[in-house]
């Protein structure tokens, strides 16, 4: 019978999280590879590389968020790409209403401005939470390593900033006044006996000070995450704010999961609609209020609701 | 002791490189001085060479410049 012999199987497990995206035209897919905070081991690469060669078209596409995509995959082919792509240890991503795969720098191993492990929070977060079903809408956490920012935690629905918090030994201070030299802030200007008097009001916690400093005097006394949410961009960009100061790298997941169930909560019944909105909607206390009982060392005292921009279409009465 | 490299007019990341290119004609334990412009690169070349493993002894502005001195360390 013809229609036996053209049936197609297909292993419905591997479509769960999502990462199959529909192209334009018949049959064909793009697959969205799972590639946490960026970070490609070579071997990886060239597996991936065979099997887009095999199967896919003449280039791949590197996405916004540090995928790897193969473009023009039959969808004949899923289970095959599948395992072949597992034989190099390389997993498909998610897409749809779940927490999508952390975005990071490159972190603090080999980049000098790096203040914390960013690739392995962004590991032990895709670990943990990878294709968690929001219930809404999609989720995006992304980690930088410093106040730089590069991966712009903001636009995210929970974004984390490496920071650390610099105190001065006074006596081991030299006078060199390269940390004020170097503060991008001004919050540090040296005083009348030519030692530096630090603002803590100005400061953004980038470390600078304590990476110029020649003698060690000015040490690091905390570290962690600065943690904004309720971000997003596309049609409707929001600026997520600030909720949480040098939260200890292993509070990560936790604090997630935390902002998670209070979005799976208050957005019940309200359809497909992104953190952020709940927040304006909610108001920031209640969120504030939820995940101070949590981490109480960690959650500022008030925010403000997620900064709309006014992208001047579409914003007229 | 007249170990002085005039970086002043170059910028990122040349100085520090043509830094520790000057570095490799000097002993270790010697003292060297650099100068260098205001803004980037006084910014970045001393913690640079710090990361290096190089002892950073002064900074010093002169007439709208800087001079760092530093100690070799191998």
């Amino acid at each position: 019978m013809a229609a036996d012999k053209n049936k197609t199987t297909i292993n419905m497990g591997n479509l769960k999280a999502g990462g199959f995206i529909k192209e334009r035209g018949k049959d064909l897919f793009t697959v969205r590879l799972r590639v946490p905070g960026g970070r490609m081991q070579v071997s990886r690469l060239r597996k991936i590389a065979e099997v887009a060669e095999k199967y896919g078209g003449e280039f791949v596409h590197l996405s916004v968020r540090q995928s790897i995509e193969l473009i023009n995959i039959n969808f004949k082919d899923f289970d095959a790409v599948v395992t072949e792509l597992e034989e190099g240890e390389q997993k498909v991503a998610s897409c749809g209403a779940r927490v999508r795969v952390p975005v990071a720098c490159g972190g603090c191993e080999y980049n000098p401005n790096g203040l914390v492990d960013t690739q392995r929070s962004a590991m032990e977060v895709d670990r943990e939470l990878f294709g968690a079903e929001t219930g809404h809408h999609k989720f995006k956490v992304a980690f930088s390593g410093c106040p730089f920012d590069c991966p712009k935690a903001a636009i995210n629905d929970v974004g984390f900033v490496g920071a650390i918090r610099p105190e001065l030994e006074r006596k081991e201070c030299i006078s060199c006044g390269l940390c004020a030299k170097s503060c991008a802030e001004g919050a540090i200007a040296m005083d009348q006996e030519s030692k530096p008097l630090y603002s803590p009001g100005k400061c953004t916690y980038c470390g600078d000070c304590v990476k110029v400093c020649p003698t060690g005097a000015w040490k690091t006394v905390q570290k962690g995450y600065t943690v904004r949410i309720g971000g997003k961009w596309g049609r409707r960009p929001l600026i997520g704010t600030l909720y949480a100061t040098f939260l200890p790298e292993e509070k990560v997941v936790e604090l997630i999961a935390a902002v998670l169930a209070w979005y799976r909560e208050k957005a019940e019944g309200l359809g497909r609609i992104r953190l952020g909105d709940i927040i304006i909607r909610e108001g920031t206390e209640s969120l504030l209020e939820h995940l101070r009982c949590k981490f109480p060392d960690n959650i500022v005292g008030k925010t403000m609701p997620p900064q709309v921009v006014d992208n001047q279409t579409g914003m007229g009465g | 002791m007249s170990n002085t490299i005039d970086l002043r007019g170059i910028c990122c990341p040349t100085n520090f490189v043509k830094a520790k290119l000057a570095l490799e004609m000097v002993d270790a334990g010697e003292t060297v001085e650099f100068l260098l412009d205001d803004g980037e690169p006084v910014k970045n070349v001393p913690r640079a060479l710090k990361d290096e493993g190089h002892k950073l002894i002064s900074l010093k502005e002169t007439d709208g410049f800087y001079t760092l001195t530093l100690e070799k360390v191998e």
